[in-house]
């Protein structure tokens, strides 16, 4: 019994080292955090640019990838080396704040309204984003917000903001605040037959879409911009700041920009790039 | 019924095919919850087995206390062990944050509370089984301790046991102090939220389908050194 034992504490530490040591270990390597969006994220987008920068570079890139709000969030606290994230105001006020350096134009592509093929708001008929949203309270259809400050939320705020319509007295009933995450609340309005806004990358690499269509796309308002923001080594002396700025100057540079613009999904293309 | 039949299926060929990435990811969660998990055995075993054997003034309100800890939840446990590794939080200057340490720390934190309850009541009650023995041979209390320690073991492995269920099984914590990164700290439980998240529903259930393949493996390895009918086998041993 015990002889059966130490042969297997042995064993077990011995797989641990073999195994497990390295895995953990690779922590130690050199590289850089970059909070993101989950949009970028589960495009695949960064599985297509981060290969070719560390090639490039050598420094490794670690992608966190959450709502927009939480990112600013986690880069205020200094969790972070570079911001990548797409709420512009939210963006240049991290800026004003001192927490980053420079804030430059990355790339951006548009927002979406997807919805059940039924269209009982007749979305489909909309003449402009604000219309579209004036159509879904008016017939109180569905709709399922993020509610969680990312930078998808915050544009859906505004739109609301510019159609004049205050849709949270109906939270709980048409109007379905999850927050969670964009690919969460795909699943909880494909589930609902509700409608939502999305970003087009997000929804063109979604999974779960069933009948779920596009029914407005194409209003000027619906622009989707990304920002890459150096975190600031004055506030927080642990950035990194050197690989960071490396990282930032490659993809506004010729290279990120090309391989931005060369991401392909299902042979569309999902992000436009457009540093200065 | 179609999409639980395909994950099955597409389960047993990313084990079958021992896909890079998957074992990379399973490494991973065994890694660190394991360690989690003996760092707690640590912290917990002596902790309970000492709250057990002793007398003092709010043992009671210290026992209600623990045992409500057990019931934490990961979130919770990962936004504490964030604010704490942040690089603006107290212990940020060790840079542990989004590393597979972090994980640890945080299932630790988890499971520590419940190694430790259950002990002292596994110990406890062992402790006034025997306390005629004990008493009548006047053994020290680290012998004692160490006696009623090594006689609760197949009981202590089901302890072990629970504390790594808990710890493989939670998303919430990790998440949020690994942060998911891809060849990084992404394990099991994060991979099948963001395969979920994509939409990838087979993919994520398939995972899971891993994971609780995963479960039972750890399970056959303890079950194997722990006699099936070890309740009957427990006698008062003195060394």
């Amino acid at each position: 019994m015990r002889a059966v034992l130490t042969v297997l504490s042995y064993t077990c530490w011995h797989l641990w080292f073999a195994l497990a040591w390295p895995v953990i270990a690779m922590a130690e390597q050199a590289s850089i955090i970059v909070q993101s969006t989950t949009s970028t994220a589960n495009s695949g987008l960064y599985d297509h640019l981060l290969p070719r920068f560390e090639a490039d570079s050598g420094v490794r890139v670690n992608v966190v990838a959450v709502g927009t709000g939480q990112a600013i969030r986690n880069a205020v606290n200094g969790d972070a080396d570079v911001l990548l994230v797409h709420a512009k105001s939210a963006e240049e006020e991290f800026v004003t704040d001192g927490y980053g350096v420079e804030r430059f134009d990355l790339m951006y592509n548009d927002f979406v309204f997807v919805g059940p093929p039924a269209d009982p708001a007749d979305l489909l008929a909309a003449s402009s984003a604000t219309d579209a949203l004036a159509r879904i309270a008016s017939s109180e259809a569905l709709f399922a917000s993020r509610g969680d400050d990312s930078g998808t939320h915050k544009k859906e705020l505004s739109l609301w903001r510019l159609a004049s319509i205050e849709p949270f007295a109906a939270s709980g009933t048409w109007y379905l605040e999850t927050g969670s995450g964009m690919g969460a609340t795909l699943n909880v309005a494909v589930g609902m037959d509700a409608y939502l806004i999305t970003d087009r990358a997000t929804w063109l690499s979604f999974a779960n879409k069933h009948e779920f269509q596009i029914l407005f796309e194409g209003d000027p308002l619906l622009l989707n911009q990304y920002g890459i923001i150096l975190v600031n080594p004055l506030k927080h002396p642990q950035v990194k700041a050197k690989a960071g700025q490396v990282f930032v100057d490659w993809m506004i540079g010729g290279q990120g920009q090309q391989a931005i613009a060369a991401y392909r999904r299902d042979g569309k293309q999902l992000f436009f790039p457009n540093a200065r | 019924m179609q999409e639980i039949y395909s994950s099955l299926q597409l389960a047993f060929v990313m084990i079958g095919s021992f896909d890079p990435d998957l074992v990379e990811i399973v490494m991973l969660s065994l890694a660190v919850s394991l360690t989690a998990v003996v760092i707690s055995l640590v912290l917990g075993l002596p902790l309970g087995a000492a709250i057990a054997m002793s007398h003092f003034r709010g043992r009671g309100a210290l026992i209600v206390f623990s045992n409500a800890l057990m019931g934490l939840p990961p979130v919770v446990v990962g936004l504490l062990v964030y604010l704490a590794l942040s690089r603006s939080g107290p212990l940020g200057v060790f840079n542990l944050l989004y590393t597979p340490w972090a994980m640890i720390i945080a299932q630790a934190v988890l499971v520590t509370p419940l190694v430790t309850a259950l002990t002292r009541e596994i110990i406890e009650q062992l402790d006034s089984e025997y306390a005629e023995y004990l008493s009548s041979l006047a053994i020290s209390a680290p012998g004692r301790l160490r006696t009623l320690l090594w006689d609760g073991r197949f009981n202590l492995a089901t302890v072990s046991l629970a504390g790594f269920g808990r710890a493989i099984a939670e998303v919430g914590a990790v998440m949020v102090v690994g942060g998911n990164i891809d060849h990084l700290t992404r394990v099991m439980t994060t991979a099948i939220a963001l395969e979920t998240s994509k939409g990838n529903l087979e993919l994520a259930l398939a995972l899971g389908v891993v994971l609780m393949l995963l479960a039972l493996g750890v399970n056959l390895v303890i079950a194997l050194v722990r006699p099936v009918d070890a309740a009957k086998q427990r006698q008062p041993v003195f060394r």
